[in-house]
């Protein structure tokens, strides 16, 4: 289990690091939403591995947080992009 | 025993979806491809990833926030990923060359609010 896990940080980590490639290229805002999406994804499977690393099955409650926070995220910046007319305006 | 061994694959298997969607997401020529990598492949790696934690720790709360987790992810990431795109849509992102068809092309009204079935 030990070195399977191993493995899967090795994924993730260059998962991440790939991503982060087009956070820092990206040509328009949106693909820079798109990476942060992913990236913080990548980070919720970082913990839910590192629950089996280190038996603890607390920190599932932060892969919950994490989900919640990158979906309000991108609803939000994807909202601001689009620039509608509110009801105050 | 052979429960770690099936926990062990889902871990995996998860992680090589998220190499999978980050790839993708470095690789693919415009942002629609791109969001289609990101969203579909990194959402299945979570899950998988989720699955083979409730495996690993099969206790009923272990079991239940796994699923909450599970649900909630598989949700929303469709719901941002189809706000993201109309926002980049209306913001006029380029499209890859190759692209062959464009259903939303002047269906939408000049002040971007409404979206008809004819196009203008």
């Amino acid at each position: 289990m030990h070195t399977v896990l191993t493995i899967v940080f090795i994924l993730l980590a260059g998962a991440l690091l790939l991503s982060f490639v087009r956070l820092a290229r990206g040509p328009s805002l949106p693909d820079r939403i798109i990476a942060l999406d992913l990236m913080s994804m990548i980070i919720a499977g970082m913990i839910a591995a590192y629950v089996v690393w280190m038996g603890q099955p607390v920190l599932l409650d932060a892969v919950t947080v994490i989900a919640v926070i990158s979906f309000f995220g991108t609803v939000a910046l994807a909202r601001y992009l689009e620039r509608r007319p509110t009801d105050e305006d | 025993m052979k429960i770690e061994v099936i926990s062990a694959v889902f871990l995996l298997l998860g992680a090589g979806f998220m190499v999978i969607a980050a790839l993708g997401l470095v690789r693919f020529p415009d942002l629609f491809t791109r969001m289609h990598a990101a969203s579909k492949a990194g959402s299945l790696g979570l899950g998988a990833i989720l699955a083979g934690v409730a495996l690993a720790y099969p206790t009923p709360i272990v079991i239940a926030k796994c699923m909450m987790v599970l649900l909630f992810v598989f949700l929303t990431t469709p719901i941002a990923a189809h706000m993201l795109g109309r926002a980049a849509y209306l913001l006029k992102v380029p499209f890859w060359k190759g692209t062959v068809a464009d259903e939303l092309k002047d269906r939408y009204s000049d002040d971007r609010e409404t979206l008809s079935s004819e196009s203008k």
